[in-house]
């Protein structure tokens, strides 16, 4: 279970970044944040 | 450049108030305390973990209480949220802890058997997140749960879910579903510890008979029912007619299918002494094309595209404008439960289980 949520932590880092160098495209930075969704809620044992 | 920046910044914001919003909910769910209070006919209170210590400390702890009578007699295991979507189940449990006092033999009860389950929900089906049931001395607040463990108690699931012991393969989803992880082992995935505990008490308590109580939809096969393996089905079949002759209400006998492993009623036969019996009641709300899933629903069942199915013969049990109420439910799970009593002392006499009320239900 911990090498998963090693790799929830490794996607958000991921996905920020992404999020972070996008400089065009509206619809992709509301994607990012969409998928980071979940990943935040389950890194904080929420759901 | 400006821009973008403030449109990132605007985003997060939304997204983060979202998820504060909708994140704090769900938070407050789990970790909302149910009052459970233990009646006059309580003994002994112990949790699943004295009986497999890998569950200590984990969320799928739960406890187990004990009412034990004067006289020694036989003993009966009832569970109640192995399927924690399933409420009638669990507040038939409660009704006992809450009233009944053991005179011969002895009663134990697991009212939340998936204790995680119990503390998951479905927000993308639209579950409520509670509950209330009326009483008279006003509304009492309820958790309303899942049919599997939470993620959180249990993560990853696997591909395909190998059953333990017979490697039977089985939905990756059931690898959280207490009704498919029996007999259990004490180092396997947490819900194969959780039914390993239950085995474990059945075992070393010497239960007779185990009681595993559930609620099936109207459009399902299995509803409205005793399900009960071969050394079970005389007792489960006389307690079927006496009901209906007595209380006026179906509750078929359906047969535990022996190919079919994981179960309550196939494995704790095959895997211990005790006469295994799993109740299911109808709830309309558990159905897929209802109206929205709500409070209601769950409580009154009454559905108008339900009633229109049942019009055209498309549901397993009978329905009407009355729907199917909370309290028919758990009425007709206490009386099934009594019932099997009953017949057990009937056929074992020298191993009597009786209770009495401790004072008339509200």
């Amino acid at each position: 279970m911990i090498l998963y949520y090693a790799i929830s932590i490794y996607l958000i880092v991921l996905l920020v970044w992404n999020y972070l160098k996008e400089k065009k495209s509206i619809n992709d930075l509301v994607l990012y944040l969409l998928v980071l969704l979940p990943l935040i809620l389950r890194i904080l044992r929420v759901k | 450049m400006h821009r973008i920046l403030t449109i990132k910044i605007l985003l997060v914001a939304v997204f983060t108030a979202i998820m504060i919003n909708g994140g704090l909910e769900l938070y407050r769910h789990r970790h909302f305390q149910l009052p459970m209070v233990a009646g006059a006919g309580i003994t002994k209170v112990k949790k699943l973990s004295d009986y497999c210590s890998g569950l200590k400390g984990t969320m799928a702890d739960t406890y187990v209480f004990f009412l034990e009578g004067k006289e020694q007699g036989g003993k009966m295991l009832i569970m109640s949220n192995t399927h924690a979507n399933e409420p009638a189940a669990l507040l038939a449990n409660l009704i006992f802890l809450e009233n009944a006092t053991v005179e011969k033999g002895t009663l134990i009860l697991i009212p939340h058997f998936n204790h995680s389950a119990s503390r998951n929900t479905r927000p993308g089906d639209g579950y409520p997140l509670y509950f209330e049931i009326p009483t008279g001395w006003g509304g009492k607040k309820f958790r309303m749960g899942n049919r599997d463990a939470s993620w959180l108690d249990q993560w990853p699931d696997p591909d395909v879910y190998v059953h333990y012991p017979d490697r039977q393969l089985l939905s990756f989803i059931d690898t959280r579903n207490t009704n498919r992880t029996w007999p259990g082992r004490p180092d396997g995935p947490l819900m194969e510890r959780v039914t390993y505990a239950a085995m474990q008490i059945i075992r070393e308590e010497k239960v007779d008979v185990a009681v595993d109580v559930h609620g099936a939809e109207t459009m399902f096969p299995v509803t409205n029912c005793i399900v009960a393996p071969e050394k079970s089905m005389r007792i489960a079949t006389m307690t079927s007619l006496t009901v209906k002759a007595r209380e006026k209400f179906d509750n078929h006998v359906e047969p535990s299918p022996s190919g079919f492993r994981g179960l309550s009623h196939r494995e704790i036969g095959d895997f211990s002494d005790a006469m295994p019996f799993l109740l299911e009641a109808p709830i309309p709300f558990l159905d897929q094309p209802t109206g929205p899933k709500t409070v209601e629903l769950l409580l009154d069942g009454k559905d108008p595209f339900l009633l229109s199915l049942s019009k055209k013969g498309k549901l397993f049990v009978p329905y009407d404008e009355t729907g199917w109420p909370m309290d028919k439910r758990v009425g007709q799970h206490t009386s099934v439960i009594l019932e099997l009593m009953r017949q057990f002392t009937k056929k074992f006499p020298e191993k009597p289980i009786e209770q009495k009320w401790r004072r008339p239900l509200l």
